[in-house]
């Protein structure tokens, strides 16, 4: 060691403690994808809560306008129907999703053979491009000679449905492909769960004589809490934010028949960009965003519950 | 730092002697592309002193990019616009109008279909089309054959006929050929509003397109007449093959009601016999309905810039570019002149779209979606919910009026 290195560092020292230096660091690598989020996240979504009291079409100049976006949106009708199909998608969705992919994950984790690729299977529609799927799904859902399922009802002597051309069947024909897609990846998280419960409780309750279901309620899903709520969340925010599916699946992508399988995402994308009635849209997001805000506030309460 | 990219910009822009350099934006779509790089050659050739850059962008993001673009002020020289956007870019204040000196607003009142008048503002017009389009309707030669029916039908109680005639179904009763498909997100919504309501002895609007007027007997014949193919003479079904198109095109409908625009798409068609009609006429009265783009000089072209984009645009609109539009395109020329040519008017494929230009109207939509989807939604109240074509028409007509008083 010179001395000049010895000078440098006394010096360094003078200035900066070690934990001083390493916290500059540490903001330094940080401060690029900081100022990444306030210029594309935070930014945007703070100028949408001032776009939300004007009416803008775009070409023309913001018109501050108060509340009355949000006045319009609560009185409208269809507002209110979009909204309950939204939450129709997320009180459907996440519960089957759930309860499909932790059957699936828990007995997939019981067997070797054919594991890895049985496992792929399930992981791949995961892969698979939104829109690709819900086009293939769109045509599965059409009516004959065309549409696969309706083919089938017909070969088995039942009656055609409508599927998506039916105001009660178009929500949960939409939702199907988008639950049988993100299956997937709840398998897979599910399935990494499980290898953490530890084997040595499982052998214990063996002993002691526990039962497949005893040990199942006692020992795995207690232990799965964590997973549970991750995928909880996820899910959650997935369902909510419904789109892809929708918008490929339904006649000119509106989410019809009658507005009867429209989320709030697909009207807040109609109305920005087919209306071009920006600040109603974005009146629409910011409620969304409260939505979404209270739901995962409310889930992680739950979380830190143990 | 701007300055230095602008230095750098220049110097890779070839000199041809203190050129005028213009920009214009169209959407992308392969003939359009085609005949404005045509266009261009030939208008840089007669005027060497400008030479006009050709930006293209993908349809579905078009309109939003446009808006973004002209509202910060990033916007082209000279813009094709739908016409239906024009009267907020005018009321913006983003367009220029056009000057009497290579085309004047005589000239255009004189010798334009008179549908082009809408792009006139306190008697100076702000935008010109090169073409516009009709719609049609497109019938399966083959299947009529079949059917032993001769010809397309003229009136609409013929429709209704041979619509009848050419259904077919299986033995379970399933739909497997459409004697009429029908497609209310497509050319249909246009249909009923301005050619069946105006047969029935409506008027679809008042005051200028701001005041719905079917909410009367005109309006409920309309709309049961076109939902009555599905509920009472059963010739197709919502949805039939997904898409009307779709349905013609594999010669799975006999009849369909569609833009000259979609000439292309059956022509590419392997064994399908077809041609088009004009739209049948009832009591005596034919309608049609046209719609069309427009070019216009936006606020950033000053000077000889500005001088250079008008004398584009005229050009844009003469009989020659009309008729190579028509050539490469397949879109009508604005000119009454150059769309009544021999050639035109005798043309199997647009010969009855020319006829129709005749008698066509244009909807002026505040919003052609929101208003079309409203309609979907009383088609669709009627045909999957029951509900009585007289009370789905107060609920439209109140609901179209809404959107409009926006």
């Amino acid at each position: 060691m010179n001395t000049n290195t010895i000078a440098s560092q006394s010096i360094n020292k003078k200035y900066f403690s070690v934990a001083q230096k390493k916290a500059m660091w540490a903001w330094l690598f940080l401060a690029i994808p900081i100022i990444f989020f306030i210029v594309v996240r935070f930014y945007p979504t703070i100028d949408s809560f001032y776009i939300s009291l004007t009416k803008w079409n775009i070409v023309q100049d913001k018109e501050f306008i108060g509340l009355e976006n949000y006045i319009r949106l609560f009185s409208d009708p269809v507002f209110w129907v979009v909204l309950s199909n939204t939450f129709e998608y997320l009180i459907l969705g996440m519960p089957i999703s759930l309860v499909l992919s932790f059957t699936i994950a828990y007995n997939l984790d019981k067997f070797k053979f054919g594991h890895t690729f049985i496992r792929a299977c399930y992981f791949i529609p995961y892969l698979t491009t939104a829109v690709a799927m819900a086009w293939v799904w769109r045509w599965f859902y059409q009516s004959a000679p065309i549409g696969l399922f309706n083919n089938i009802l017909i070969e088995l002597g039942l009656e055609q449905m409508m599927f998506l051309r039916s105001t009660e069947q178009a929500l949960p024909s939409v939702l199907a492909p988008a639950i049988w897609a993100g299956l997937g990846f709840q398998i897979l998280i599910f399935m990494a769960g499980l290898r953490s419960v530890p084997a040595s409780y499982l052998e214990a309750a063996k002993i002691d004589g526990a039962g497949r279901w005893q040990v199942l309620k006692e020992i795995t899903l207690p232990h799965l809490w964590p997973t549970i709520v991750f995928l909880v969340v996820i899910s959650t925010i997935g369902f909510l934010r419904i789109f892809d599916q929708v918008y490929n699946m339904t006649l000119d992508g509106q989410g019809g028949p009658i507005n009867s399988s429209r989320p709030l995402v697909l009207h807040i994308y109609q109305s920005a960009f087919a209306d071009f009635e920006m600040g109603f849209a974005a009146a629409q997001t910011v409620v969304l965003f409260a939505i979404l805000s209270i739901i995962t506030f409310i889930q992680f309460k739950l979380m830190r519950r143990k | 730092m701007k300055k230095m990219l602008l230095i750098l910009l220049l110097g890779l822009i070839p000199m041809t002697g203190g050129a005028v350099e213009i920009e214009y934006w169209q959407y992308k779509y392969d003939a359009r592309v085609k005949a404005v790089d045509l266009l261009i050659k030939k208008f840089e050739k007669q005027n060497p002193e400008i030479n006009v850059k050709h930006v293209k962008f993908p349809y579905a993001q078009y309109r939003t990019k446009v808006a973004a673009a002209m509202a910060a002020q990033h916007g082209p020289d000279v813009l094709q616009l739908y016409y239906g956007w024009v009267s907020d870019y005018h009321s913006a204040g983003l367009l220029q109008p056009l000057t009497d000196k290579y085309i004047t607003a005589k000239e255009v009142d004189e010798q334009f279909y008179p549908i082009v008048q809408s792009m006139k503002y306190d008697g100076v017009y702000y935008a010109l089309p090169t073409a516009v389009r009709t719609v049609g309707l497109f019938w399966n030669k083959k299947l009529f054959k079949k059917a032993g029916l001769t010809h397309p039908p003229k009136t609409l109680d013929e429709l209704v006929e041979m619509s009848k005639k050419l259904t077919k179904r299986d033995k379970h009763g399933n739909l497997t050929q459409a004697g009429f498909a029908v497609d209310v997100a497509k050319q249909y919504h246009h249909w009923w509003r301005e050619v069946l309501i105006r047969q029935m002895g409506g008027e679809p609007y008042t005051n200028n397109y701001q005041q719905v007027n079917y909410n009367n007997e005109a309006g409920a014949k309309a709309l049961e007449f076109l939902t009555d193919f599905i509920k009472t003479h059963k010739v197709t079904e919502p949805g039939f093959m997904d898409e009307g198109q779709a349905a013609f095109k594999s010669g799975r409908a006999a009849m369909y009601i569609d833009g000259l625009f979609r000439i292309p798409t059956f022509k590419k068609a392997r064994r399908l016999d077809w041609s088009v009609a004009e739209l049948p006429s009832h009591n005596g009265i034919k309608s049609n309905v046209s719609s069309y783009w427009v070019n216009a000089v936006t606020q950033k072209a000053k000077g000889e810039k500005r001088d250079a984009a008008e004398k584009f645009i005229a050009f844009l609109s003469s009989e020659e570019a009309m008729q190579v539009w028509i050539d490469i395109v397949g879109e009508l020329p604005a000119r009454t002149a150059a769309a009544q040519k021999k050639e035109n008017v005798e043309h199997e494929l647009y010969g009855p779209f020319i006829q129709g230009l005749g008698y066509a109207h244009s909807t002026q939509f505040k919003s052609e979606a929101s208003q079309r989807q409203v309609l979907l939604n009383a088609f669709d109240r009627v045909i999957l919910q029951g509900m009585p074509v007289k009370e789905a028409l107060t609920q439209l007509a109140d609901e179209e009026q809404k959107i409009l008083n926006k």
